[in-house]
């Protein structure tokens, strides 16, 4: 107890004296494998912040957005431009801003990238939690009303419960999503951030084998862990608030959930701090909704401070948009036409990157789903394997690459496969498990084979799952361009066409009107291609392909 | 006379649509729950008497007239209710015992007396031993008694239940409604009033000193009557099987108005249909009617029809209602007749049969019959379902019509009428199987 109190509260003060003291540009990472664990708890410190922030703001959003009348008209269709714009083409914008709001302090930089964290993991929960709230059955609903519950009980009792495993699960993926952005701001240029991304460069760069592979292992525990001591006792726990008329079969099951259950000290907490404190907070609340008044002045009040509120926001926005305009037209026409080469060129690497990953996880992925046998061996392993980040491989294979004497032509298109081939291999393995045992029997007892089956049965039967995986990967590779296409390595950058690799280069140039030309119309491309392809192969799944009970 | 517990005056649901139609879903109604009184409120399904329950408990605002509590207009704070859902509505991460005191922490009362009050009602209703389950490990049966325990913990002055016990079995409903009858009838529950909203004919009759049936399309006060048929009720008795038989009359003769076999009774007039309504009924429901029909001779009593199909009225009615429609049968007196039409779909096979159910449709359906002739006025034969969503929405609100388009769309595929495009929304116009030799012809387009 005592020497965890101890470790607790040195962590807290090396942090501190790193965050607060002076900034310096470039951080010396350390190679000994000493070093491995304090970076590991940067990290994962960087993490749990953003996390925290996330889902706070994820709640509050929901919130906002399910019962202010007339904010679900804007904040919805938002949330989906929001979700659909690539995180890391801000990476390099938001750093230089952070870093230059909190002048000569490591602070700026460190909340750079937990900015980054929180804005590549904030949407897909909020709109998790918003679904929840909407999907909460009316008659639910009534009897809380009828029953008067408060805000607080509503809250506590229906709404969270009911949202809660839809958050779990998107939190597992904002999480998953985030070490990869993580990654990245720890590899980036100009401003090192100790950590696992920035050791793994680094020793990239020295070319020291011994310390990659530790790197690696480092980084696959700390996800295995969290794994265990984390998300699976979530999960279990989330179990009871399962929307089920009956018990299932073979709910998941925790050993550290079971441990904390079981041990006394918990118990003891409970029963001594938690109760109480509910007990207190039922009594405050029912007291609060017995006094309170319904008075249409106070109203009229939050109404007129949520007009000014938007108000003020809708100002910021417009003039936020003269300004760029404004920069937009100072741009030169060799600059446009370098931006629409560089966009016409991503847009090649990534779309074929998205081939090659559905050419080869096509057929693996419904071999697996098709043998219970095989998925039990494949699966776990796949998942580990997906695990590990895709930037902080990044270094590695540029290594690999180099030594084989490869461009980053190539190059970017192995590191775009890298981040995306999981997605789609874990939605077709899934959709081919999907896929009901008579209609696999009744297309042998008619004979139907070979090429047949899969234009028949696998085919549209995956399609679904397949393009789910294809929209996330999609979003995958688009962020991943910006680090793939261009990389300092070993003194030397390495680049190739394409518009990551400009705005990249950009900030290393200090460019700001390209940099902000190239993001926006990296952003821009990325969302119309999801409205104009995506959502429309989306909606053909949902209506002609969906296998219905 | 003693004074209402509520009172209703003139409270109307009606729904502006956005081009200032006014959609009427429930028709100026005054009603009063008075002390002492189980009272069912009947009607067919989507005729609103869930609506209506809602506006007397102040969960739902009447669009206008009002709704009074011991004379004063209903708050959202009225302390005197409580409902027991069809769905049990539990908190299924809540234990029984939390879900029952659940309603006494929302009025701050403490742990101890929560407690106290929570295994009182639970003993009560027969679920003692089971306070720390969750609702998941528990029957349907036991998960509605939790939802009485949660009810009467709060003691309200009048008990609302919305379809409580159509999502059980017969047997678990059967002994529910005996207990719940019991508890009433021997004082266990510090309730006042009873009010039941139900479509089962008889347990509406089983339970009920008043029932109240609806009309639908807008909804509107058909009878309303009392049961004076003394407990425990036998449901083979000659003046029960009456009150039954009386209450399908009821249902099935929209525009009838019938006085009630001995009791006093009030039956209002209903109000002037405006488009025509087609009952939710499948052709597939249809054709077995007329089967079953056939065989016992073309003719049977509402009642018996029901009970031998081991059919709810919300089930039979409609697909009556239908054949009705189509000129496939009649209505008399509570009984069913087939008529020579119907007769003929009877023993006609597949292909005869969808041509005989073409012609009835084109001849007695409006919104097919709008259907057939636009998409032969049509160059393109084909028209945008769009295009009927617009005329039904004029006259129905937003659920009915999503359910008349749904039957008609239904009708008129068996009825090869028109062919439905799911992709592009649009319907096209069908070449009918009893004109196999129709040419193949490409058209021209100039």
């Amino acid at each position: 107890m005592f020497s965890g109190g101890l470790a607790l509260f040195y962590g807290v003060v090396e942090v501190g004296r790193n965050w607060l003291g002076p900034f310096t540009p470039h951080v010396e990472i350390s190679p000994k494998l000493s070093a491995l664990p304090a970076y590991a708890g940067y990290s994962l410190l960087r993490i749990a912040i953003a996390y925290v922030f996330s889902l706070i703001f994820a709640i509050g959003y929901g919130y906002i957005a399910a019962y202010r009348p007339g904010a679900e008209r804007f904040m919805i269709p938002l949330l989906d431009v929001l979700q659909s714009i690539p995180v890391l083409s801000f990476l390099p914008g938001v750093m230089l801003a952070m870093a230059a709001l909190f002048p000569g302090r490591q602070l700026g930089v460190e909340m750079g990238a937990v900015l980054l964290i929180f804005t590549g993991q904030v949407w897909n929960m909020a709109f998790s939690f918003y679904a929840s709230l909407k999907s909460i059955p009316r008659e639910m609903r009534e009897a809380a009303s009828i029953y008067r519950f408060n805000w607080w009980q509503r809250f506590v009792q229906i709404e969270l419960p009911f949202a809660t495993i839809g958050l779990v699960w998107n939190s597992m993926m904002s999480v998953a999503g985030a070490w990869f952005f993580l990654m990245a701001c720890e590899q980036f240029s100009d401003f090192k951030l100790p950590g696992l991304g920035s050791y793994l460069q680094t020793a990239a760069d020295n070319g020291d084998t011994r310390s990659i592979v530790m790197g690696i292992l480092t980084m696959v525990a700390v996800i295995v862990l969290i794994d265990q001591f984390v998300w699976r006792p979530v999960i279990a726990w989330a179990e009871k608030f399962k929307m089920e008329q009956v018990e299932s079969a073979n709910a998941p099951t925790s050993w550290v959930l079971e441990f904390l259950q079981r041990s006394r000290g918990v118990a003891m907490f409970r029963k001594r701090a938690i109760r109480p404190l509910r007990e207190q907070m039922i009594h405050y609340f029912a007291r609060q909704n017995e006094t309170r008044v319904q008075s249409t002045d106070e109203s009229k009040g939050t109404l007129w401070i949520w007009r000014i509120v938007g108000g003020a926001a809708l100002i910021a926005i417009g003039y936020a948009m003269v300004r760029v305009l404004m920069i937009l037209v100072g741009l030169q026409a060799s600059e446009f036409r370098e931006l629409g080469w560089g966009l016409l060129a991503t847009f090649l690497r990534v779309n074929f990157t998205l081939l090659l990953g559905a050419l080869w996880t096509i057929p693996v992925g419904v071999a697996i789903g098709f043998n219970p046998r095989l998925a039990r061996i494949a699966q776990p392993l796949a998942q580990i394997a997906a695990s590990v980040p895709a930037t902080a491989l990044f270094p590695v294979v540029l290594l690999v690459l180099i030594r084989l004497g490869g461009g980053l032509g190539v190059g970017s298109i192995v590191l775009l496969l890298l981040g995306t081939q999981w997605y789609i291999l874990f939605n077709v393995i899934a959709g081919a498990m999907a896929i009901p045992t008579d209609l696999k029997e009744a297309a042998s007892v008619f004979g139907i084979g070979g090429w047949d089956r899969w234009r028949k049965l696998i085919l549209p039967g995956i399609f679904p799952f397949l393009v789910t995986g294809m929209v996330t990967a999609s979003g995958g590779a688009w962020n991943a361009s910006i680090v793939a296409e261009y990389f300092h390595f070993k003194g030397q950058t390495y680049s190739t066409v394409g518009v990551g690799a400009m705005i990249s280069a950009a900030t290393d140039a200090k460019n700001f009107n390209l940099l902000l030309a190239s993001t926006i119309a990296l952003a821009a491309v990325v969302v119309t291609t999801n409205r104009l392809v995506w959502r429309r192969l989306y909606r053909l799944a949902e209506t002609r392909y969906k296998l219905e009970g | 006379m003693t004074e209402p517990i509520i009172r209703a005056q003139a409270v109307e649901k009606f729904y502006l649509k956005p081009d200032g139609n006014r959609i009427e879903v429930i028709a100026p109604v005054d009603l009063d729950v008075e002390p002492g009184k189980i009272i069912t409120l009947l009607g067919p399904s989507g005729s609103g008497k869930s609506t209506l329950l809602r506006m007397l408990t102040g969960l739902s605002r009447p669009s206008s007239g009002e709704v009074l509590w011991h004379g004063q207009p209903i708050t959202s704070q009225n302390p005197g209710v409580a409902i027991v859902f069809q769905s049990f509505a539990l908190f299924p991460w809540l234990t029984v015992l939390d879900n029952v005191e659940a309603p006494l922490e929302a009025r701050g009362i403490g742990a101890l007396e929560r407690h106290k009050r929570a295994l009182r009602i639970l003993d009560t209703v027969g679920l003692d031993g089971f306070e720390s389950a969750y609702p998941k490990e528990l029957s349907g049966g036991m998960k509605q008694r939790v939802g009485f325990a949660r009810a009467l913990v709060v003691e309200p002055e009048v008990l609302f239940m919305d379809e409580p016990f159509s999502a059980l079995d017969v047997l678990t409903a059967e002994s529910l409604r005996n207990e719940l009858l019991e508890l009433w009838l021997n004082k266990k529950m510090p309730t006042k009033a009873i009010f039941i909203v139900t479509h089962n004919i008889e347990e509406a009759v089983l339970l009920a000193d008043r029932v109240i049936v609806l009309g639908r399309n807008p909804a509107r006060i058909r009878a309303d009557f009392h049961v004076e048929l003394s407990r425990p009720r036998d449901r083979k008795s000659a003046r029960f099987v009456e009150l039954v038989d009386y209450i399908y009359k009821i249902m099935t003769q929209p525009d009838l108005a019938l006085a009630a076999p001995g009791a006093a009774a009030s039956v209002q007039k209903p109000a002037r249909q405006k488009y025509q309504m087609i009952p939710h009924a499948r052709v597939g429901g249809i054709a077995g009617l007329l089967e079953l029909l056939q065989d016992r001779g073309g003719k049977e009593d509402l009642y018996r029809l029901a009970e031998n199909l081991v059919m709810d009225a919300e089930d039979l009615l409609p697909i009556i209602e239908a054949s009705v429609l189509l000129g496939f049968a009649t209505l008399k007196e509570g009984d069913v007749e087939i008529t020579p039409d119907g007769t003929r779909f009877a023993e006609a096979d597949i292909l005869s049969r969808k041509t005989l159910f073409r012609q009835a449709a084109l001849k007695h359906i409006v919104i097919l019959q709008q259907i057939d002739s636009i998409l032969h006025a049509k160059t393109d034969h084909s028209i945008s379902e769009e295009f009927f969503y617009d005329i039904l929405d004029e006259h129905f609100s937003q659920d009915e019509v999503e359910r008349q388009f749904e039957t008609a769309m239904n009708w008129g595929r068996y009825a090869e009428i028109f062919d439905s495009d799911r992709e592009s929304h649009r319907l096209i116009l069908a070449e009918p199987v009893s004109e196999p030799h129709v040419p193949n012809i490409t058209p021209v387009q100039s």
